[in-house]
């Protein structure tokens, strides 16, 4: 994709540029979109309708229509609040969120950058939504956000750990960081793709990871951040109009990026299932993008079931369930690798 | 909205370089969880609670110097519905039974079934709302609609019945306001047989849910003799262990003739006491609930559900106590007459406001996320608080 | 246990304290005690093995009109299930009642209660003040002679 872009438009810089914004064609999107599918699945499971009249079938374009009202709205700082972190903080969510699509496979023809280290520069990236989270908080000069901000990044924290061990497992079976690579080594029909190999380790690998990338994320039952019932709205009660919708796109590209990982490196990606059949670079994207929005609503799902942890019972599970088998796993696929070279 | 107001830290062992402080947080008036306008003023250390203080009369409407101006008893039915606006009907029954006390009336055996019947419906949907907005505060947002769905089903039969779904006028001293529509029997019926699978499905969503358990077992613990000795009624009570309902124990209308159960908490999945055995108590009391709707239908007998209204309610000089078990706990009236048609006084003891006061005790060494759990378990409805 | 049994027992116990009683004829028989003593009379009522008075129900403040102020408890044992009523009558110049607070917890709501409508002070409570009007409401609105203010902090309050 780069090649071909560079030999089209002849500056290298100007392909870069491109290239960065890429991505954004599908995130904007998909988090409008998202926003609609959650309040139709939460509908649908809660015996109701969800939007029904914006833009005819089904409110499809009430996200649309929100983003144009929350645009219109009055920018309201409180007087106390720290200005300059108050407006930095969702830009700097935002920024660790998007940051690591630069390095996610669209497809066999398309990565923003292959480099390869590429899964730990995704996961090192992310971790910069932890201190916009803590900029909101603060500059919010208001307790509930602070507490809010303080829970989250106590949260995303610790459950990096689990995450990191998780992946760690796969990059064992892999021998590679560039995330490219681990989708060739997936391709074939799926019982190639790395959840079902080394069973049931890596299997188990998949789960802890999911379960940490909730808490990443701020999902729940790991909502406690903004926790509506406690806290009001916890780090972005005070924030109002454009600021709160990047913080709430930021969520939900946080949320794809994270599901973007884990079928990279679990369900094989980019490939198809069904090996050479339906497989190809437009094939490719839309296997990849499928496999995502699997896993967005398997994250909606368990939002409106679950109840939500306390913020112990959360650092509970994280390092004293998640960890200790995620070390199992990591001795585990090690000793394995070990004895089949 | 909330000064940082800090107090030096109680703790002690704490060495002076590390000097720590209490954090006054405000919970409310206005808090998606205190089920109304209630301020709570917490003094945490960190997510430590040290002490709660509740401050409440967001919502005092002056019930009571209401009633001492009206020109006819019949008129403080409409006022009482409104006290605790989720159950209405169970107010309004408190109510007539201590007046149909104090006149010595007796009400004809039709009018006495359907106001059980209607107090028991009251019953179901004060508990479904209990339950619903505590898997809320719980973060499971789903119960909350599913109970909503139910509910419109039984306000569907009280509109049918009164006209009204949520404040009804509709038990009258000495009657009622309405008959019953015709096919009555056959919608409570068809009510019962749709009910009960979805308090099993309730159980399966929530109740007995690890992260729900988690989260409510062990916390709020009230032991039985701090219960009695704070006065505490209802499903706060029952969820001690104490097995004390007023239905059974001091029985009014004609509850001495249904047969049903008295649930009680037994600390199943904690300690006896806890916020998970006062919320497992409602939902059994919703099942018995049904049990006695049943029952009660299946035996109405016809009659003439205004003949014994009085035409003027001047009852003699004297006053009387009478309690009567609603769905927050004990509701009692204390109507004093000085022989004329104005009230003298009417004293209203509510459940919630004697169910809160026991909330300081329970809650110390608690923390922040558990305050909200300990609040929904306690069942509050302000109106009832305030009068 | 009856009521004339009770009334017996106080009436040993505390002689002048029990001020008289009407146990017959009333459906809640009641017995008038020195607000002075009310104190070491709930004490007795709650701990006495025969009498066991475990619960207050209700605690209300009462205007008798003429300047006449009461509270008047309504007791309950669950133990032994039998009832009481005591009544306590103070005047508007010396509205004092011991506080049972010590006796049963639940009296301190109740209490605040009475002295935020009423204008009762309960000597010996731990926190005595109001709780459902504002804290710098002037006056006490259940009293049969009430005058609602004309204003509260700047605003109109009769509207």
């Amino acid at each position: 994709m780069k090649e071909f872009l560079i030999s089209v438009l002849q500056n290298e810089i100007l392909v870069y540029s491109l290239m960065a914004v890429l991505p954004l064609i599908w995130v904007i999107p998909f988090a409008l979109f998202a926003v609609w599918w959650e309040r139709k699945i939460s509908a649908h499971m809660q015996d109701r309708l969800g939007p029904m009249r914006t833009g005819g079938w089904h409110g499809w374009s009430q996200t649309i229509a929100d983003i144009l009202k929350l645009i219109q709205k009055e920018d309201i700082i409180p007087t106390a609040a720290d200005r300059k972190l108050f407006i930095l903080a969702p830009y700097v969510v935002f920024v660790g969120a998007y940051a690591a699509y630069a390095a996610i496979p669209f497809s066999a023809a398309y990565i923003g950058s292959e480099i390869n280290i590429g899964l730990f520069y995704v996961i090192s990236i992310s971790s910069l939504v932890v201190i916009g989270l803590l900029m909101a908080g603060w500059a919010s000069n208001n307790k509930w956000s602070l507490f809010g901000a303080m829970r989250s990044a106590a949260q995303i924290v610790s459950y990096e750990i689990p995450v990191a061990l998780a992946l760690l497992a796969v990059v064992m079976v892999a021998g590679t960081f560039d995330l490219q690579e681990i989708n060739r080594a997936q391709s074939g029909w799926f019982w190639n793709w790395y959840v079902f190999q080394k069973f049931p380790l890596l299997f188990i690998a998949m789960v802890i990871y999911f379960i940490a990338s909730l808490a990443e994320t701020n999902r729940t039952p790991f909502d406690i951040p903004e926790a509506e019932s406690e806290l009001v709205g916890g780090y972005h009660t005070e924030y109002g109009g454009m600021r709160f919708a990047l913080l709430f796109l930021s969520e939900y590209a946080n949320m794809f990026a994270v599901s973007a990982i884990a079928s990279t490196l679990f369900f094989g990606g980019w490939n198809s299932p069904f090996g050479d059949f339906l497989s190809g670079p437009w094939w490719g994207l839309f296997w990849f993008l499928f496999k995502g929005m699997a896993f967005i609503f398997l994250q909606m799902w368990l939002r409106w079931t679950l109840p939500r942890l306390r913020v112990d019972q959360l650092m509970y599970v994280g390092w004293k369930v998640l960890i200790p088998f995620a070390f199992v796993v990591v001795i585990g696929v090690g000793f394995w690798v070990m004895a089949v070279r | 909205m909330e000064e940082v107001l800090t107090r030096p830290s109680a703790v002690s062992g704490i060495s002076r370089a590390l000097r720590t402080e209490e954090m006054v947080i405000n919970m409310g008036p206005q808090h998606p969880s205190t089920h109304g306008v209630l301020r709570l003023e917490v003094v945490a250390d960190g997510e430590i609670v040290v002490d709660v203080v509740p401050h409440m009369g967001y919502l005092h409407r002056c019930f009571e110097k209401h009633c001492e101006h009206m020109t006819n008893y019949q008129q403080v039915i409409p006022y009482a519905d409104r006290m605790d606006y989720v159950a209405a009907m169970s107010n309004e029954f408190g109510f007539v039974v201590a007046m149909e006390r104090l006149l010595k009336i007796t009400v004809p055996e039709r009018v006495e079934y359907i106001r059980v019947i209607m107090a028991e419906f009251s019953r179901i949907v004060s508990h479904l709302i209990a339950i619903g907005t505590y898997g809320m505060d719980i973060g499971a947002f789903t119960p909350f609609l599913y109970c909503m769905r139910d509910r419109e089903r039984v306000l569907d039969i009280f509109e049918q019945t009164c006209g009204a779904r949520l404040l009804y006028n509709y038990m009258w001293v000495g009657g009622l306001s309405h008959d019953v529509p015709p096919n009555f029997a056959e919608k409570v019926k068809d009510f019962c047989t749709y009910f009960r699978p979805k308090i099993k499905e309730l159980n399966d969503l929530l109740s007995y849910n690890k992260i729900f358990i988690e989260r409510t077992a062990n916390v709020g613990v009230l032991p039985a003799p701090v219960a009695v000795n704070y006065a505490c009624s209802g499903p706060v009570l029952r969820g001690s262990g104490v097995k004390w309902d007023l239905r059974k124990n001091d029985p009014y209308s004609m509850y001495d003739r249904l047969d049903f159960e008295i649930p009680v908490g037994k600390g199943l999945r904690g300690t006896v006491g806890d916020c998970w055995d006062r919320y497992m108590v409602r939902i059994h009391e919703m099942e018995q609930s049904v049990n006695i709707i049943e029952q009660a239908v299946a035996k109405l007998p016809a009659g003439d559900v205004q003949s014994a209204i009085p035409k003027r309610i001047r009852p003699d000089a004297g006053e009387i106590y009478v309690r009567t078990e609603t769905p927050k706990g004990e509701l009692g009236y204390y109507i004093i007459s000085d022989g004329s048609a104005t009230p003298f006084r009417i004293k209203v003891k509510s459940p919630c406001f004697v169910n809160l006061s026991a909330l300081p005790a329970i809650s110390r060494g608690a923390m922040i996320a558990d305050m909200v759990a300990i609040l929904g378990s306690i069942d509050i409805v302000l109106g009832e608080v305030d009068r | 246990m009856i009521p004339q049994e009770v009334f017996n027992s106080l009436k040993m116990r505390f002689g002048d304290g029990i001020l008289e009683a009407t146990l017959d004829g009333v459906p809640n028989p009641f017995i008038r005690v020195a607000p002075r003593q009310m104190k070491e009379v709930a004490l007795f009522l709650r701990d006495d093995e025969h009498l066991l008075f475990d619960v207050l129900m209700c605690l209300s403040g009462v205007d008798y009109t003429g300047g006449k102020l009461g509270v008047v408890y309504h007791l309950h044992s669950m133990t032994h299930n039998h009832k009481i009523v005591l009544k306590a009558d103070v005047t508007v110049e010396d509205p004092h009642v011991a506080s049972v607070e010590s006796v049963w917890k639940t009296a301190n709501w109740h209490e605040r209660e009475a002295f935020d409508l009423y204008g009762i002070v309960f000597d010996g409570h731990s926190d005595l003040r109001r709780i459902l009007l504002p804290d710098d409401w002037v006056g006490h609105p259940l009293r049969k002679d009430y005058q609602v203010p004309e204003f509260y902090n700047g605003m109109k309050v009769p509207y």
